[in-house]
Parts: structure tokens; sequence; C-alpha cells
């Protein structure tokens, strides 16, 4: 076989799969997070520090997924193909905040945390997210994609209750409303309510032609 | 900060302090932002000195105080305590101070007065954090105790921290210590103390009434609503998984001191 060939084949599939490099790109923050913290560089109260970054990045990754749809009706730039990408990111880090709750801050004990779960809204809002995130993630693959069929788009807008319950969370996380909070809680508040009027717009259409 | 004359008092038992650093970088002030790092990096414009402390309302000898000179005197003893933050994090702070008390005899209480009202102050142009109002507290910071806590031998005005004098971000440069108490009974950069006769406004309450109440009292089997109060991380590790989690321990373990203060009282409902 021709060497320009072989060439050619690898050149394709570079050109196709080149992307998982986003993959741990965007586990890097958590990386970086964990060298911090080895190396007391996240403060007094390290765990703490910890899990709120992490419960941040899960938001920013959750705001970002959200925002490529109306991006492209808006804009017409279309990354609706970083959806996937972007959304396992936010589970991941939604998933490492949980288990830092669990097994860092809480060492376990699940006493305090069956209290917690059962007992206080931010605790519950916060996992009922996380929960919800959960078959997301784990239906994000083709293979389910096409074993679900119109369910799988069904089940995926799961993703906009989530968001919300985890707004509510995060601004439940801090002592009083603040930059930081105000910042993230508007974008998110922008992202999905800038659906709206073509959620209203589909629904009315549906009526007419029904 | 400036060396002061202080020798060791009670109830200091055998702490090991926290390391000046992280009691100096890490704490709650939000006069001067929201983040616990902000106080030491935006209270430089801060001007502690010179600073006059009243001490009014329903006393027969309304007292104003020179703190500047308050610095110098030799009355000034240690106190190692354990601060519990209602964050459910702790401190040991060796603070440096005089009692309460002491300056409330002086002022000579009026039989009404059941309560002391604190109030700090309101600087926006030293203050950062007071420039704008998203956090909706409302400046300045107020707190306050029951006369017989204000009263009781623990409670300390302090002006020092490590037998030094405060430094800005910590209060200064005279602040309120009730070490049985959660951190935010302890205001800071104090210009005003009144006794009353009806319980006053404490800020945190008026902010959010079912997560903060008057008395605050660290109690390990009241939770805050969004936390459980049972145990605390222990600052000062400065490693990620290397920070410890202690139980706490009720009134932060001065119960010997203080229980008697709340014999009849059902603390879950006077939290």
């Amino acid at each position: 076989m021709p060497a320009t060939e072989k060439r050619g084949g690898s050149g394709k599939a570079f050109r196709k799969y080149w992307r998982i490099i986003f993959y741990p790109l965007g586990m890097f923050p958590a990386i970086w997070l964990l060298w911090q913290g080895q190396n007391g560089q996240l403060g007094a109260d390290p765990i703490n520090a910890f899990e709120r970054a992490l419960g941040l990045w899960a938001f920013r990754f959750l705001i970002v997924c959200l925002m490529l749809a109306p991006l492209r009706w808006l804009t017409g730039l279309n990354f609706l193909r970083y959806r996937r990408l972007t959304g396992l990111l936010a589970f991941f880090y939604a998933a490492l905040h949980v288990l830092t709750y669990v097994g860092l801050d809480h060492r376990f004990d699940w006493r305090v945390l069956w209290r917690d779960i059962t007992h206080r809204p931010f605790v519950i809002l916060g996992m009922l997210a996380f929960m919800m995130l959960l078959p997301l993630a784990l239906t994000s693959n083709l293979v389910s994609l096409r074993k679900l069929g119109r369910g799988w788009k069904k089940l995926h807008l799961a993703i906009f209750p989530a968001a919300a319950l985890a707004g509510v969370h995060f601004f439940l996380a801090f002592k009083t409303l603040n930059a930081l909070s105000a910042f993230y809680l508007s974008v998110m508040a922008v992202v999905l309510v800038l659906r709206l009027p073509k959620w209203f717009g589909r629904r009315r259409s549906a009526a007419i032609t029904r | 900060g400036e060396k002061l004359h202080t020798h060791p008092g009670p109830y200091s038992a055998t702490l090991e302090p926290t390391s000046r650093s992280d009691v100096t970088g890490y704490n709650n002030f939000y006069e001067f932002g929201m983040d616990k790092s902000d106080p030491a990096a935006s209270s430089g414009d801060f001007k502690p000195l010179p600073w006059t402390l009243e001490i009014g309302g329903l006393v027969r000898n309304p007292q104003r105080l020179d703190v500047g000179q308050m610095l110098q005197s030799s009355d000034m003893e240690e106190r190692i305590y354990r601060m519990r933050c209602v964050e459910a994090w702790s401190m040991v702070i060796p603070w440096d101070g005089i009692p309460l008390a002491t300056l409330l005899k002086a002022a000579d209480p009026d039989p009404k007065a059941k309560f002391v009202a604190f109030e700090s102050v309101e600087r926006p142009s030293e203050m950062p954090g007071q420039r704008n109002n998203i956090s909706g507290i409302e400046w300045p910071y107020v707190e306050g105790l029951r006369l017989d806590e204000a009263m009781n031998p623990l409670t300390l005005l302090a002006m020092g921290i490590y037998g030094e004098t405060l430094p800005n971000q910590n209060g200064a440069p005279v602040r309120l210590v009730v070490p049985w108490k959660y951190g935010f009974k302890g205001i800071k950069s104090i210009q005003r103390i009144r006794l009353v006769e009806e319980m006053p406004p404490t800020t945190w309450n008026r902010l959010a009434p079912s997560e903060y109440g008057f008395y605050a009292n660290v109690n390990p089997e009241v939770d805050h609503p969004r936390w459980s109060q049972a145990s605390e991380r222990v600052i000062g590790s400065r490693s990620l998984f290397g920070e410890k989690r202690q139980p706490t321990l009720m009134f932060n373990g001065y119960g010997e001191q203080v229980a008697d203060l709340y014999k009849r009282m059902d603390l879950h409902a006077s939290y």
C-alpha cells in the first residue's frame, strides 16, 4: 500500500476525532485544584475551597452547555456538537463536588449526610439536580441515542429543571447575594429565558395546526 | 501591629493557637468584602486611630474612651480562645484585651438596663464592602448581648492578637469576643455601646432570622438550616487531604462558665 494513502487515512481519523482533546482540557481545572490543594494553595479551609470550586465549575459548564442552542439561533454560530462535551463536563464536576461533600467534607458520616439529604432544602435541591444529570450523562452516547429514539430527546429535556434546581442550590450556597453569585445566576437566567419565546411559539403553532 | 503590654489571663486552657497568617488572612468582615480573603486584601485604607469608644444609654456614668490611650494600658490580658464560625470551621486565637465587665462596671448600669447594644462603624470611603449594597446588609453592623452575658468574665473587648494591636481586617482598633457564641457575634471596630431595656436588633438576625438568632450560642445539637453544626473543620492543615474535622463542643467548650446563663431556656427555640 502506498505510504501517502496511509497518511491520508490517519489524517481523516484525526480530523474526525481531534476534539476528544477537549475532554482532558476540560478536566484540567479539577487537576489544577487537586494540585493546589495538595500544595497548600487553597487557603486556610482547603476542603471548603475545593468543594465550592468544583460546584462552580459544574455550574459554569452547565451554563455553556445551555448557551449553545440560543447562540446558534442568535448568531448563526454552530457549536451544537459541543453540547455533549460541556454537558458531560458539567456532570463530571457535579460528581466530584458530591464526592467531596460526602467523602472529604463529611468523611462518609452517614448520620449527618442522611439528615442533610432528608431535611435541608439546600442539599436536597443540589442532590436532585445531580440525580437528574446522571441519566443524561449515561445516555449521552450514540448507542443510547439510537436505542431511545424519540424518547432520548424527551429525557434530555431534564437538563432544564436540573439547571433551575442547580441555580437555586447555587444561590443558597452563599450567606447573602454577592457579585459572584449574581453574575452566574443572571447568565443562567438569561440562557434559560432566551428559549421561552421559541417554546411558546412552537406551542402556539402546534395548537393552530391542530 | 504595635507591641502591647499584655499578660496571660485566665480561661486560656492549653490550646495551641492557629497560625497568625490564617487568623489574619481568613475571616469574615463584610465591610471589606464578601470573600474571606477580602478583609486582609482590602482594609488598607481603614484608619483605626484616633478612635473614641462611647458607652451610654441606661448608665449613670457615660464614658467616652480614647482607644489610643487604652492600647497603652497594662491591664491588657491575653486570652487564648476557641473561635467557632457559624459556617462550621474553627480556629484558636490568642486575643489581648480587657473584660467588657470592667468597662461596664465603670459606666455603672442603671437597674433598668437588660441588654447591651453594640454598633460598628460606617465609612464607605474606607470600607469597600459598604459601597455597594448587593448583600442587603444594613450598615453599620449591629450586635447585642443580654446584660448578664456581657458581664460574664469570658466576654472580652479585644484590642490585640498575638500580643500586638489588632490588624484592620480583624476589627481594629477594638472588637468584641464572646467565645461561647458563633463568630459573627464578635462585632468589629466598635464605636458605640449602649445599655438598653429591650433586646436590640442584630445584623444577621435582621437579614435571615430563621438562620441566625439573637443568642447564637455554639450548640452542636441545633443545626443551621443549611448545614449540621455537630462538627467543624479545623483551620490550619494547609492540605486538602489533611484537613481535620472535630466534634463541636456545647457552648464551644465554655459550658462550665456559661451554661448557668441559659438554665431555664429552650436552646432550640432561642438559638
